[in-house]
């Protein structure tokens, strides 16, 4: 067991694998939030998915780790374990810089759909407009959809635009909304409450129950926001 | 058709649970009771994934058009079928329009009641589970109001009145002594701990505080430092999950809770067990135990209660389908719901 921040990646321990209760393994990559330790969840997600080996109920990525919950009456949680701790020895996420596809996501900045994009401008000494172009510059990768349902956190956010949350969360952040909170930036796929600082919206439908897709992100995409 | 005539304090509709969506941030939800769960829908002869009532603390009453056979297992009320009072964890045979009545709660917290044919509401991403937070699935996703009425399926058998008086076993740890002895798994982050906090958590007793739902059972009790300042990089968390905020006191996360924590988790609750947490109320105690997980896999293997996670199919992978048949056998045989 090691709690070293800085070496997680050189670090002979990980990756491994710890039981979570009886019936399920976490799969721990590192312990930072990291765009490659992460690009290894979602390889690892893939190559588990694929695999499909009995029993297996359900995987849920996260930023560095991924929950791998299995039925205990068919399998054989050793043999799981050797096949997780070989899944991820074969899947350095470093290794493979575009893993999930590649989407365009149309956003509204500002005003009505983004009222928190003038206090995040003079939080950082930036222009609204140049927080919108730093902002939809680059490509973001979607560590893991959790918190919420379909809630998008997304790695990549430029560190000049972090921003701290709200001081007082909102009852009600409409669905689309595009936030962001201290060094992250995410997408709310549903209304719900929420205290990240809104600078924008999209008006795509990220959540539609009646789909066989219901959700239109998921753990491992790659995105850009486009201003519109 | 069911018409809700009081609805008690919290009534929904549960099924087995949403299943597969944990990735997209949903959670299971489903009975906090799988083992009374499955107990009423196998009494009144429904397959595992046939939706049921789940009843919270106070009972409701509610009526059917059509005879039925229903059962009701987990807490302990008084029940009447019309004038007459009936058993919990039996079969009783309810005439069209008489009415079903909970009176008192004498113990526990949650009872499932099962109508043969289950409750036909539309599923939700696969699933019949409200999810009151969600506010999604059962009825409009949210609890069940007086005047409501409930679709229910076609009988599944013609005979009726021969399953009526089939009892279940009642589980002998179902005592309402007001203490529920849970086993756990340490880990994955017990080491966020200090030796003597976990031997506290082991040690101790903790109080069930108002603030227990259906997502989570916040506990009081010896506080539990953490050795390690920060917390963890947001991770998935399972039922059972024991979370351990900076203040130091456990939350034992259950079927609504969010997906993923950023709060270290000391233990998690057996699956076996997490009907145990299903009826405690504020003021009961919980004690944990350790056990291995080898001990773990093996006591729930035995036992059923969990069984129907896995006997339903589950989006996107394929499910081994033999198991809830076999539970079936197993607890019809030789009691298994006494576990050990």
């Amino acid at each position: 067991m090691t709690n070293s921040p800085a070496s997680d990646s050189q670090n002979q321990a990980y990756p491994r694998v710890l039981p979570v209760g009886e019936a399920a393994f976490t799969v721990e990559f590192g312990d930072r939030v990291d765009a490659d330790l992460n690009r290894s969840v979602h390889a690892l997600d893939a190559a588990l998915t694929s695999l499909a080996p009995p029993g297996l109920v359900e995987c849920i990525p996260s930023y560095r780790s991924l929950l791998v919950i299995f039925d205990i009456w068919t399998t054989d949680p050793d043999a799981l374990k050797t096949t997780l701790l070989e899944l991820a020895a074969a899947h350095p996420g470093a290794a493979q810089r575009e893993i999930g596809r590649l989407l365009e996501i149309p956003v509204r900045y500002g005003g009505e759909d983004g009222p928190d994009l003038t206090d995040v401008a003079s939080h950082c000494g930036l222009s609204p407009a140049e927080v919108v172009t730093r902002h939809s510059a680059v490509t973001y990768q979607v560590a893991m959809l959790g918190f919420a349902p379909g809630f998008a956190y997304l790695l990549g956010l430029p560190r000049e635009l972090a921003t701290p949350r709200v001081a007082t969360p909102r009852l009600r952040v409409p669905p689309g909304s595009v936030g962001i909170a201290g060094s992250q930036t995410g997408i709310y796929a549903l209304a719900t409450p929420g205290g990240w600082r809104i600078i924008g919206r999209t008006h795509l439908t990220l959540f539609d129950a009646g789909l066989s897709e219901p959700f239109l992100l998921h753990a491992g995409d790659r995105i850009r926001f486009v201003a519109c | 058709m069911l018409t809700i005539l009081d609805p008690g304090a919290l009534t929904t509709i549960q099924d087995v649970g949403r299943l597969g969506w944990g990735r997209f941030g949903i959670p299971p939800s489903g009975p906090m009771d799988a083992a009374a769960f499955a107990a009423a829908n196998h009494l009144v002869g429904n397959p595992c994934e046939a939706a049921a009532l789940e009843v919270t603390l106070t009972g409701p009453a509610l009526a059917a058009s059509r005879d039925c056979l229903v059962a009701v297992c987990g807490a302990e009320f008084e029940l009447w079928a019309g004038r007459l009072p009936v058993p919990a964890w039996h079969a009783v045979y309810l005439r069209a329009g008489h009415a079903l009545r909970f009176g008192k709660r004498l113990t526990g917290a949650r009872a499932y009641l099962a109508v043969d044919g289950g409750v036909d509401v539309s599923p939700y991403l696969g699933s019949r589970s409200t999810h009151l937070r969600g506010r999604f699935g059962g009825l409009e996703g949210r609890a069940l109001q007086a005047g409501d009425r409930v679709t229910i399926g076609a009988p599944i058998h013609t005979h009726h009145i021969d399953r009526a008086g089939t009892r279940w076993p009642i589980p002998d740890w179902r005592a309402g002594d007001g203490v529920a002895e849970v086993r756990v798994v340490l880990g994955p982050q017990a080491d966020h701990f200090s030796a003597a906090a976990v031997d506290r958590f082991l040690g101790n007793a903790y109080r069930v505080t108002a603030a227990a739902d259906r997502m989570g059972i916040r506990l009081q009790g010896r506080r539990l430092d953490r050795a390690v300042e920060s917390g963890i990089v947001s991770d998935g968390i399972v039922t059972g999950s024991i979370q351990v905020p900076p203040d130091g006191q456990p939350i034992v996360m259950m079927v609504d809770r969010q997906t993923t924590g950023g709060y270290p988790k000391i233990a998690n609750v057996i699956r076996a067990d997490v009907p145990r947490l299903a009826q405690v109320v504020p003021g009961d105690e919980v004690r944990f135990e350790e056990v291995t997980v080898r001990e773990a896999r093996s006591i729930t293997r035995r036992s059923w209660c969990s069984r129907i996670e896995g006997g339903c199919a589950v989006r996107g992978l394929t499910m081994h389908d033999s198991g809830f048949r076999s539970a079936r056998g197993c607890a019809r045989g030789n009691g298994l719901l006494k576990q050990s």
